[in-house]
């Protein structure tokens, strides 16, 4: 036994036979623990479709409901605001809604919304995640051309009223239009549309 | 008689430890007979402080973990009564908190010794790379103990970071979902994050710490001449002319640089325990509220710096990744130091002019870089619209898109410049 010659071709291909093994469990072993650390049950339950009551919104006004912990703004806009939205094309960086995972197909229209003077946002800056500042009214503290919007104050990016993004802001594309949907002429539905649950 | 008979004993005890376990050859190749240069000025005070703050970190977290609660209700009134009800709580959090940032300030100043030095030059590239490591680690375990206290900044700092990761091109959403475990910064993300924290970052960095050693004490230390003490030994002991015992030589030195480090850190913890809010931000005594963004988001000193890259970069293409992508580089760029540097010697003391004028102007422009990402990009105002190229530019981001340049052409350009520099002669031995 002891004095038997080593085959080495054996004992190469039974190292490389126990590497690819072994290193196939350790791949194998890591799914649950990588996949364990994807939202829970629990968490995917709690990010379910919120309603929002629309018919107590004044015309120039806005509220914000949570939406899986993030603010969705639901602005109803004047007809002087909705006037002014084609106003300021050149302004801004995305003006056509050519970025098209920022809105639901039904979005894409000059509102940017299914009722054009229900806006409906994601209230989360697409520069670094923080939340803009609502600055709905024309001028004010924002300078005299301000149109109404949005000014992200960690980095001071703009969006208009349709959450579209101005140009020289640090944030690249417009402001998400979450799915949404009217359940009834006074409730919207926010994080589910006709095509299922976001 | 009976006092040889101790003495027997004693030498038995050690002999019996000695013979399972190599404790006396591990004294003497690390502490009684590792030989340093002789030569080491107050710069090689802060790889000991630097071991002396990990101790502290360790020590003061296991305590604070005896009260803290990593749940996103209770996190906030935790942290509070560690503060106002636990005996002590107080000085201990405020023991890990500057703990932090002055772990930041000895290892900042421990690798400028490097830089200064040539410390990263062959044979020390791998020590130099565990020391890389080491920062990264460091910068993890700052950020995930930032979000702890649950606390405004520590929320919507959280929210800014992993939301960078978002702007890697195809997988990032899928990436940050991951990080947080939810679809926004939540109780799912703090419970990891304090997993990170507590256990699995200190695991890796008290492995790396050892490495860095290890990999230390087989080369031997460098020193402000850059010379190799080991080419001049004794020709019977074998031991380098140049070199000292470690114990007692430098372990009584380090002894006053921590005597001084300890009064400093004293004098902070006691008096300026928040620093003006660099080392403790105000909006973090406000707690986490996801719907609202506090005015004015700005990392702690430490990170600002890198901050301030990824702020001066402007989207390219619709995508911040390159802003992104440029603030990872800043980082990183200190790992390829020992094959950039093509100078034929290695301290700075044997170095020409244009080196130093590289270094300086790179430490200038870290500080100005890291001066800038504690303020909003618009604090100095804007140039006139009618201004040239740059009309209507936040001036800061005019600024620090200048120096991130700077910042970045002094690792880029350093191949050259470490070529064409004109050194002076080395000696052969250290000088006094």
């Amino acid at each position: 036994m002891a004095n038997q010659e080593v085959d080495q071709s054996k004992r190469k291909f039974l190292i490389a036979a126990t590497s690819v093994a072994g290193g196939v469990a350790a791949a194998a072993v890591a799914v649950p623990f990588v996949t364990s650390m994807m939202p829970s049950e629990r968490a995917k339950a709690a990010g379910a479709p919120v309603e929002a009551d629309i018919s107590k919104i004044e015309p120039g006004s806005m509220i914000t409901v949570e939406w899986r912990g993030k603010p969705v703004w639901i602005v109803n806009r004047s007809q002087a605001m909705l006037d002014a939205l084609a106003s300021h094309d050149d302004k801004l960086s995305d003006p056509k809604l050519e970025v098209t995972s920022q809105q639901p197909d039904y979005c894409v229209n000059p509102a940017r919304a299914i009722k054009s003077n229900i806006m409906v946002l994601v209230g989360i800056c697409t520069h670094l995640g923080c939340s803009p500042s609502p600055k709905l009214q024309t001028g004010a503290d924002m300078g005299a051309d301000w149109p109404g919007g949005f000014f992200c104050p960690c980095h001071g990016s703009k969006f208009d009223l349709a959450g579209r993004v101005f140009k020289g802001s640090p944030a690249p594309i417009n402001l998400v239009v979450p799915p949404h949907k009217y359940i009834s002429d006074s409730v919207v539905l926010i994080g589910a549309d006709d095509k299922g649950v976001a | 008689m009976a006092n040889n008979k101790l003495q027997q004993a004693s030498t038995n005890l050690l002999g019996w430890v000695d013979e399972r376990f190599p404790l006396t050859s591990n004294v003497k190749a690390h502490l009684t007979e590792y030989y340093a240069p002789k030569n080491f000025n107050f710069w090689y005070f802060f790889g000991s402080l630097a071991l002396l703050v990990l101790v502290l970190q360790i020590l003061t977290g296991i305590f604070l973990t005896m009260n803290y609660k990593p749940e996103a209700t209770l996190a906030f009134a935790s942290v509070e009564y560690i503060m106002r009800d636990v005996s002590w709580g107080r000085l201990i959090r405020y023991m890990h908190s500057t703990g932090a940032s002055m772990f930041f300030v000895v290892v900042y100043l421990h690798m400028f010794r490097g830089l200064i030095y040539g410390s990263y030059r062959t044979p020390r590239e791998l020590i130099w790379l565990f020391g890389v490591g080491i920062f990264l680690v460091l910068m993890g375990e700052a950020f995930f103990g930032y979000l702890l206290p649950w606390g405004q900044m520590s929320y919507w700092g959280a929210q800014v970071i992993i939301n960078l990761f978002t702007s890697i091109p195809f997988i990032g959403p899928d990436i940050s979902l991951w990080l947080r475990g939810d679809y926004t910064v939540s109780d799912a993300t703090l419970n990891r994050f304090f997993a990170f924290h507590v256990i699995a970052l200190p695991l890796v960095l008290l492995g790396l710490v050892v490495a860095h050693l290890i990999a230390l004490h087989e080369v031997g230390s460098n020193n402000p001449d850059g010379v190799e003490i080991k080419k001049h030994k004794d020709p019977k002991t074998k031991i380098p002319l140049d070199g000292i015992p470690f114990h007692p030589y430098y372990t009584v030195k380090d002894l006053v640089g921590v005597s001084v480090f300890l009064i400093v850190f004293s004098a902070i913890i006691f008096f300026a325990p928040e620093m003006g809010g660099y080392f403790l931000e105000a909006n973090n005594f406000i707690p986490a509220d996801p719907l609202k963004t506090p005015p004015h988001i700005a990392p702690v000193w430490y990170f600002t710096p890198y901050y301030s890259i990824l702020r001066a970069v402007p989207p390219i293409l619709n995508s911040q990744f390159p802003g992104v992508a440029a603030m990872g580089l800043s980082v990183v760029s200190f790992a390829f130091l020992p094959w950039l540097d093509r100078s034929p010697v290695k301290s700075i003391r044997y170095r020409g002019n244009l080196y130093k004028k590289w270094l300086a102007a790179f430490v200038v422009s870290f500080l100005i870089l890291g001066y800038l990402g504690t303020e909003p990009s618009n604090v100095w105002g804007q140039f006139a619209p009618e201004t040239l190229i740059v009309g209507g530019a936040d001036r800061a981001t005019v600024v620090a898109r200048i120096f991130s340049l700077v910042y970045f052409s002094f690792f880029a350009l350093m191949p050259w410049y470490t070529k064409k520099d004109k050194t002076k002669p080395v000696p052969e031995r250290v000088t006094a």
